[in-house]
């Protein structure tokens, strides 16, 4: 593994290091944990919208509609634990592991590196730079698309959780309490959740393509980066 | 002399039995043990009688029409004819001059002590003239009665949040009463109408105990409003099995099953229909076939189709909801992303050949 100073050397000089260690394995658990529960509640949660074909037979005899939001909740608790355990990896983790949560709008040499990204999706660049942690333009993307939408949907959904699991729940009192009185009542809140979910379909979808595109055409390794953690250069030029 | 609620009923012809029976209706209706019993007669026997001025707004009726159909007779007409209802315009024989001096008389005599229950709602626009009472503007009077009283019922949907008068556009401004008088407690009993024993126990808690029941943070009395239809509803073993209600006329309407699919509300509705139900505890609209429309709630009438399950969302147009939105985006965003993928892909064809003939120099 890179010591601090090799990281930061690495980061100057591209072209000296061929691989640095970037997404620790805390980090790397969560995000296909993450992945996973993400999917997970966006089919069931499509579901409990728009529900499946009415059942036969008698009503005990089965409980679809009962395991569906059942599996929904699950995930949502999964989803909580790992984001808070995300959160507290942002604290002792390394400097990439901090990239989700900041968004640094003050900083102009930040803002020509995302216009620069821009402009290389946008096939105006011909040749794309290097990175070590995430492009200027994925860290907004995350930010805006992911972590803000992602809080969003924890809140909004553990106070919808927090209906069912009655007053005095601590979702109820965490949650519930306030988030249904802003909206003005329950049904906004399903609402909001509901556009929630396509807002970070849409992420996932930019995502995964932009992973991919960016493993064949950029000049560092991407999707085993995020299952080995190691950055790979495909090129010694800076 | 200011007479005591007993002295009133007693003066009325009620017996003694009549009263303690009245005591133990009002002490069930409001979930409490039989102890609370001889609290109730004791403070019925001693407190001075608090009187409840009624007024009407911009409404329809709809909550006296609930109201005086109480289940509980004596609970009603204790409320309703001896106690306390001093003035109340539909109902009362007064009218004119004389109604509105009755008015003027307890708000002196009572100064402070006296409960204010508005039904409706005051329009703003254009001066209030969208609804006039005694040749003034509800509003005025509205104003006028709240600044003495003790405390304000907003009675159902339209003095709690609006209701249909206040939907989109809201042409005369029709405003909840917590949005015009800020400085007085006010309880908030909605519906549309609410439920004819939530608002006689709602009173007759106050009148007993001197105080609001608890409330939620919107105002609404706990012990109705603290859980939703859904929580309560009998259908709801349906919906857990996954049983659902496709059409009016299928057969999961005939076998009664859930009606989540045809747009039921009760999944976001906070009140108490699925358990005290309506005309004497005989049905509710969800055994009755029809689902919850939501009329407790907050805007229920601006929050698109009662028959949808995923509702419209106006500002995005008249067909729009989360799903039809969202299946768009997801249609923009995928085309954009294929067509990305494409040009690129003919970009690193080229930067490919590029390369190879850069290599082959
Ligand atoms: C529900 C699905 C997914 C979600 C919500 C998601 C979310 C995220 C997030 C938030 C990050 C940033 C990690 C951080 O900075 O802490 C990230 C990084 C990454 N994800 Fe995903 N992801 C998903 C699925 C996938 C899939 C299917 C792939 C593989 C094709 C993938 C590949 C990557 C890669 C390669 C990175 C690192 C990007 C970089 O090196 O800059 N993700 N993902
Ligand atoms: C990426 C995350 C999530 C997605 C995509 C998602 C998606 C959805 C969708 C589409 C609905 C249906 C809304 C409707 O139209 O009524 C829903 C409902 C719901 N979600 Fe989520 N959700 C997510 C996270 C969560 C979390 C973290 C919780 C917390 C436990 C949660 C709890 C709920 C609850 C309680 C409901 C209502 C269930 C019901 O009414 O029976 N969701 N979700
Ligand atoms: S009919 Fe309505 S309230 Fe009853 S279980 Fe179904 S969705 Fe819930």
């Amino acid at each position: 593994m890179l010591s601090a100073q090799d990281m930061q050397e690495a980061v100057a000089h591209g072209r000296q290091v061929r691989a640095v260690y970037v997404y620790e394995a805390p980090l790397r658990l969560w995000h296909w944990v993450n992945a996973l529960a993400i999917t997970v509640l966006a089919m069931t949660g499509y579901f409990i919208g728009s529900p499946p074909p009415s059942q036969p037979g008698e009503a005990s005899a089965s409980f679809l509609f009962g395991y569906i939001r059942f599996a929904h909740f699950a995930a949502g608790y999964v989803l909580l634990a790992g984001f808070i355990g995300r959160v507290y990896w942002a604290f002792v983790g390394n400097e990439h592991s901090r990239q989700l949560f900041k968004l640094p709008v003050f900083d102009s040499a930040w803002w020509k590196e995302a216009a620069f990204e821009l402009r290389w999706y946008l096939f105006l660049e011909r040749h794309p730079k290097k990175y070590v942690g995430h492009n200027p333009l994925a860290q907004f993307t995350m930010f805006l698309l992911f972590f803000l939408p992602l809080l969003f949907m924890i809140v909004t959904g553990f106070a919808l959780y927090g209906e069912g699991a009655q007053a005095g729940s601590w979702a109820s009192m965490l949650f519930t309490s306030w988030v249904v009185p802003m909206f003005g009542q329950s049904q906004d809140v399903h609402t909001w959740h509901h556009l929630g979910m396509w807002a970070i379909v849409v992420f996932v979808m930019v995502h995964v393509y932009a992973a991919i595109r960016e493993d064949i055409m950029s000049r560092q390794s991407m999707v085993s980066t995020m299952l080995s953690g190691w950055r790979m250069f495909k090129d010694d030029k800076p | 002399m200011v007479e005591t609620f007993y002295e009133v009923m007693r003066r009325q012809g009620i017996t003694r039995r009549s009263f303690l029976k009245y005591c133990s209706l009002t002490a069930a209706s409001l979930g409490l043990g039989p102890a609370f019993v001889p609290r109730i007669a004791h403070a019925m026997e001693t407190k001075p009688r608090t009187p409840v001025l009624w007024l009407h707004g911009l409404e329809c009726t709809c909550c006296s029409e609930s109201f005086i159909r109480s289940a509980h007779p004596l609970a009603k007409d204790a409320v309703l004819s001896m106690i306390s209802l001093d003035y109340d315009d539909t109902i009362m024989t007064a009218a004119g001059h004389q109604a509105e001096a009755i008015l003027d008389e307890v708000m002196t005599k009572y100064k402070g002590n006296y409960i204010l229950a508005v039904e409706g709602n005051p329009p703003l626009n254009q001066d209030g003239m969208s609804c006039i009472i005694g040749g003034k503007p509800f509003v005025d009077q509205l104003k006028r009665v709240a600044k003495d009283c003790k405390a304000i019922i907003s009675w159902g949907s339209c003095a709690s949040w609006g209701c249909v008068q206040a939907a989109k556009p809201n042409p005369t401004q029709a405003t909840p009463v917590h949005k015009v008088i800020t400085d007085k407690p006010i309880i908030k009993v909605p519906g549309c109408p609410p439920i004819a024993e939530v608002m006689t126990a709602v009173i007759t808690y106050m009148l007993t105990f001197d105080r609001l029941p608890e409330l939620d943070r919107q105002g609404r009395p706990k012990m109705f409003y603290g859980q939703r239809i859904h929580d309560k509803c009998y259908r709801r073993p349906h919906f857990d099995a996954g049983q659902f209600a496709e059409a009016w006329d299928d057969d999961g309407a005939r076998r009664g099953y859930c009606l989540y699919k045809m747009g039921c509300k009760g999944p976001t509705t906070y009140n108490a229909c699925s358990t005290v139900r309506w005309n004497d505890g005989v049905s509710f609209p969800i055994q009755s076939g029809h689902g919850c429309i939501g009329c407790s709630e907050d805007g229920f009438w601006d929050k698109g189709g009662f028959y949808e399950r995923v509702t419209g969302i106006k500002q995005f147009g008249i067909e729009a909801n989360a799903d039809k939105i969202g299946g768009v985006a997801v249609g923009v965003v995928g085309a954009a992303v294929v067509a990305h993928a494409a040009v690129s892909a003919i970009k690193q064809s080229r930067r490919q050949q590029g390369d190879a003939s850069e290599q082959n120099k």
